[in-house]
């Protein structure tokens, strides 16, 4: 049974002809073409398929699509050009990208914990370890992350 | 290219040039290619871990509607497999499965859905058989046989034997000869990308795109099992989510991908399932390893290892696993007299193949742990036992491989003096300890899998009046950088920035070819190529630009996009203006590179593996803490060194470095395929295979050691692969330091710790090793010392 789900994405409103047992990730890439938001397990497993959901970062191999309707969703193609830029640089600077295939997940947690606000009590790693990368050893991901949440101290 | 050349790029800059694109979810990997009315594959596969396929019945998954096509083994009788020398493997099982989750049956449909419920329908009746899930049942269980052919004895795949002078000599002539064994644990690559590929094939031609490390081996292959003529097929490589090995052979899902789109005349895309990838495998192989070494005066003079390899159900790069398990012992290490000997048998599992490192990573972890035991027993510092016995820089070693620049002894130097280890080695308190070790990879190897004298890398570079610099190259970007080198090259050659350069990549064609990513092959190889094939256009700018500025052509500078008068810096043309004036000149402005390393010194069989153009070399001290209360071990921190020859982009180079500190980690404490009796996997999720996350990590001071090898691009040799080497062994020997016991198998996980303190073990290992009969050895003499000026 098909119907039509309301999404707004990346502050776009689409209206998607879907089933109900279809989850978010598979909306966005295969229905959207956004590619950007990778399919790493299906399972919740590896943080590949990290998006914002109303700000906040759910697994969208774990969301259906249908629960989604009213909400904002950001994908990494939706970070506002000024904030990616400023997350380009770093990551690039940094070297915290090898085969890319985590960076889409890690850029939007990074984008939500620099939404959150740097504190002191804020323990990055735990943040940030449910987000699996195979190629850098984390170092230069973390070194990243810390550099884009001092630029943002409150 | 002498070492104190100032660059405007390598080295000095830091920025990967595909970062923007994979930061910004721009980057397109195989997976995310959707082509109009693609059809989906799915993959059934075994149950059981060796069994006889009585009949399949595709019949009723046929009658789904939706289903465009099945195939089973029969569709694909044709043998192959990634060695020449191993042609074992069809994509789909004909008449009998060998392991859990080898695929049987491929269908193709509308959705993914109908796909996976079409699996449902298929009936497969199998008769099970004996299986041999190990080492020991290979090798006992002698009425089990993997393969059928007669070729194999018992289930013994290949088996080695090579003797390098005269090791029972040189054994009485030591005053102190020490044996060990080891195991090392298999482990699996676990890419963050899954492997998926579509195919397409119109008629004619067929079009693969593959998440592949090594597109030209692929082409090769596919025309074989497909039979289709290899100028008929084309494949493009996108980006790779990681490969470490693991996206080297020619997996079933590809093969499968294009016989059924073959049939359906669609776009045919087949993305593993994470818990297939683990079925996919051809990971490290599990190794049982006996050392003996003799020393005289604290010099080695005699070593000898036998090696037994677990290598699952078929061959992959198992011949070469096979080989490298004694290959590169000689390289770190001066040994007179020196014999190998090993055995590869098959096995009812995933086939093991190539990771990271290949075939060395287990008699380095032997090796190293064997070292610090001799250097206790002897009562001699474990690194001064190193230094007495290191390689020298230019030089060749018993099994005839050149070594040479050497950085060695100053990454030992560096990693000892920033650790304090002299400080802390037996001194720290119980529970807490440092180790040592340190070893030596090849920057590509210098043999292609298919001999032959053709190039090992070919770029092309092409400029037009448009200003435009296009490069064009097969290697493949697996997340190593090497887009990044090759750009930096180019750039660096002519005065441009990286970023200036048109990329045309890995699609087989449009770009020459070249052997792919593997055995830490591409800077040295492609690198070379790139730097050949500028230069010529180099050449072709400056003539015509020496017309125009009524200059010669040693005189002229590139910079900055300029081509500049080096007597009067006023005097100068554009790239551009300097391309059309070239073009004007000479016609097309279209050069070639290629690159081939020199041949091989060793003549006897098997002298192939461990030749590569330089080598590298690590050295790492690892501080661990114990908890004895939980058994955990926590890596505190690593001090590692790596001789990279010249680092082309500093960054990159920390980053894998980094990256192989982190995966060897997981290979000493977690990592492991673990199976159960029945043959199945016993953990094939990102969850349940076990892995270091961000909070796991511990500090690493990185140090890089530049040597400026001069038969690498601008002085640069590997660091893919051989970092990953003596960390291992350094934190086993850690854990020695800090609770007094040997743990002479890996992975090292809690429970094990917490029993030996319980049952108060002083080591932890195999005791034994299997009563396998090696054939006499090849008696090869070793080079005699003026061999080098003979060769030079």
């Amino acid at each position: 049974m098909k119907r039509i789900l309301n999404l707004k994405i990346n502050g776009k409103n689409y209206e998607i002809l879907s089933s109900d047992n279809r989850t978010l990730l598979e909306v966005l890439r295969e229905d959207l073409n956004l590619t950007g938001t990778k399919w790493g397990c299906d399972t919740g497993e590896c943080g590949a398929c990290v998006v914002l959901i109303d700000g906040i970062p759910q697994l969208s191999c774990l969301t259906l699509a249908v629960f989604c309707e009213g909400k904002e969703i950001t994908t990494v193609e939706g970070i506002p050009e000024k904030e990616m830029e400023e997350i380009e640089k770093i990551l690039t600077e940094e070297g915290a990208v090898q085969c890319g295939f985590c960076t889409p997940g890690m850029v939007i947690m990074m984008k939500y914990l620099k939404d959150c606000g740097f504190n002191n009590s804020l323990d990055i790693k735990e943040e940030l370890s449910g987000n699996f990368c195979r190629c850098t050893g984390y170092k230069k991901i973390l070194d990243a992350c810390i550099k884009i949440l001092n630029k943002h101290a409150k | 290219m002498q070492n104190n050349k100032k660059f405007k790029t390598v080295g000095i800059k830091k920025e990967r040039i595909d970062a923007p694109s994979k930061i910004r979810g721009f980057a397109k990997y195989t997976d995310d290619f959707y082509f109009p009315d693609m059809l989906y594959g799915k993959l059934k596969r075994s149950p059981y871990a060796h069994a006889i396929i009585e009949s399949i019945d595709c019949s009723k998954a046929l009658e789904i509607e939706g289903v465009r096509a099945v195939i089973t083994g029969k569709d694909l009788p044709i043998k192959y497999g990634i060695l020449p020398v191993t042609q074992d493997e069809t994509a789909l099982a004909i008449d009998k499965v060998r392991y859990v989750g080898e695929p049987v049956v491929a269908i193709c449909a509308d959705t993914e859905e109908i796909a996976e419920k079409a699996l449902d329908f298929v009936e497969i009746k199998y008769k099970e058989l004996d299986k041999v899930l190990s080492i020991e049942e290979a090798f006992e269980k002698k009425h089990v046989r993997v393969h059928e052919s007669e070729k194999f004895e018992g289930n013994a795949h290949r088996v080695i034997s090579l003797e390098f002078g005269d090791t029972e000599t040189a054994f009485k002539e030591c005053d102190y000869v020490r044996e060990d064994i080891f195991f090392y644990s298999g482990s699996t690559h676990l890419s963050m990308e899954t492997h998926s590929v579509v195919a397409y094939f119109d008629g004619k031609r067929l079009t693969v795109y593959a998440s592949h490390q090594a597109p030209y081996y692929l082409h090769l292959i596919l025309s074989k099992a497909l039979e289709i003529e290899q100028r008929n097929i084309k494949i493009i490589i996108p980006y790779v989510g990681g490969g470490f090995g693991g996206k080297l052979d020619p997996f079933p899902e590809i093969v499968c991908a294009s016989k059924l789109s073959m049939i359906a005349k669609k776009p045919v895309k087949i993305t593993l399932e994470r818990e297939e990838v683990f079925y996919n495998h051809r990971g490290r192989h599990p190794v049982l390893t006996w050392v003996k070494t003799g020393l005289k005066n604290g010099k080695i003079r005699a070593m000898h290892f036998k090696s037994f390899l677990d290598g699952g159900a078929y061959g992959s790069f198992g011949v070469a696993c096979a080989y490298y398990q004694g290959a590169l012992q000689p390289v770190t290490y001066k040994i007179p007299d020196y014999k190998v000997q090993t055995v590869r048998f098959y096995t009812n599992k995933p086939p093991c193949g190539p990771k990271r490192g290949h075939g060395t990573p287990q008699p380095r972890f032997a090796l190293e742990c064997h070292l610090d035991k001799i250097a206790e027993d002897l009562n001699i510092d474990p690194v001064d036992l190193r230094l007495k016995n290191l390689t020298e820089p230019y030089s060749v070693t018993c099994n005839y491989l050149k070594i040479t620049t050497n950085g060695l002894k100053e990454c030992i130097e560096k990693v000892i003096n920033e650790s304090k280890f002299k400080e802390k080695f037996r001194k720290l308190p119980y529970g807490e300890g440092v180790g040592f070790a340190v070893s030596s990879y090849l920057s590509g190897a210098a043999l292609p899998i298919y001999w032959g004298e053709t190039p090992h890398s070919e770029v092309i570079i092409k400029a037009d009046r448009s200003g435009v610099i296009s490069v064009y190259s097969g290697h493949t970007e697996i997340g190593q950088g090497s887009d990044t080198v090759l750009s930096y090259i180019v750039a660096e050659t002519l005065g441009i920035e990286p970023e200036e350069i048109a990329l045309v990549l890995r699609d087989t064609d449009s770009v020459p070819p070249d052997l792919g990513s593997y055995s830490s092959r591409v800077t040295m190889m492609m690198g070379n190529a790139a730097y050949e094939a500028a230069m010529k256009l180099k050449r072709a700018l400056s003539e015509a630009v020496s017309e125009i500025l009524e200059e010669s052509e040693e005189n002229l500078i590139f910079k900055e996009g300029k081509i500049i008068s080096k007597n009067n810096p006023e005097k100068f043309v554009s790239l551009k203006d300097a391309i059309k004036k070239a073009e004007e000149k000479f016609g097309a402005l279209s050069f070639s590179g290629s690159y081939k390393p020199a041949p091989i010194l060793g003549k006897y069989k098997g002298a192939g593996v461990g030749p590569s153009p330089a080598y590298s070399f690590t050295a790492c001290v690892v501080q661990v803490k114990v908890d004895t209360e939980s058994g955990f071990i926590k890596p505190i921190k690593v001090w590692i060194a790596h001789d990279i020859g010249k680092c082309i982009n500093r960054k990159n180079v920390e980053g894998q470095i980094e990256g192989s500190v982190y995966m060897a980690l997981g290979e000493a404490l977690m990592e492991k395929s673990d199976y159960t009796k029945e043959g199945f996997l016993k953990n094939p999720s990102f969850l349940d295979y076990k892995t270091l996350s961000m909070k796991d990590m511990p500090e690493i001071d990185v140090y890089v050691i530049e040597t400026y090898e001069e038969k690498g691009p601008f002085g640069a040799k590997e660091v893919g692969q051989g970092p990953l080497l003596p960390v291992i062994p350094a934190l086993c020997n850690a854990v020695y330091d800090a609770i007094g016991i040997r743990f002479d198998e890996i992975p090292i996980t809690p429970d094990k710790v917490l029993e030996a303190i319980e049952r108060d073990k002083k080591r932890v290992g195999p005791d034994k090793i299997i009563d396998f009969k090696f054939p006499e050895p090849i008696k090869v003499e070793p080079p005699k010392e003026d061999f080098l000026q003979n060769k030079l």
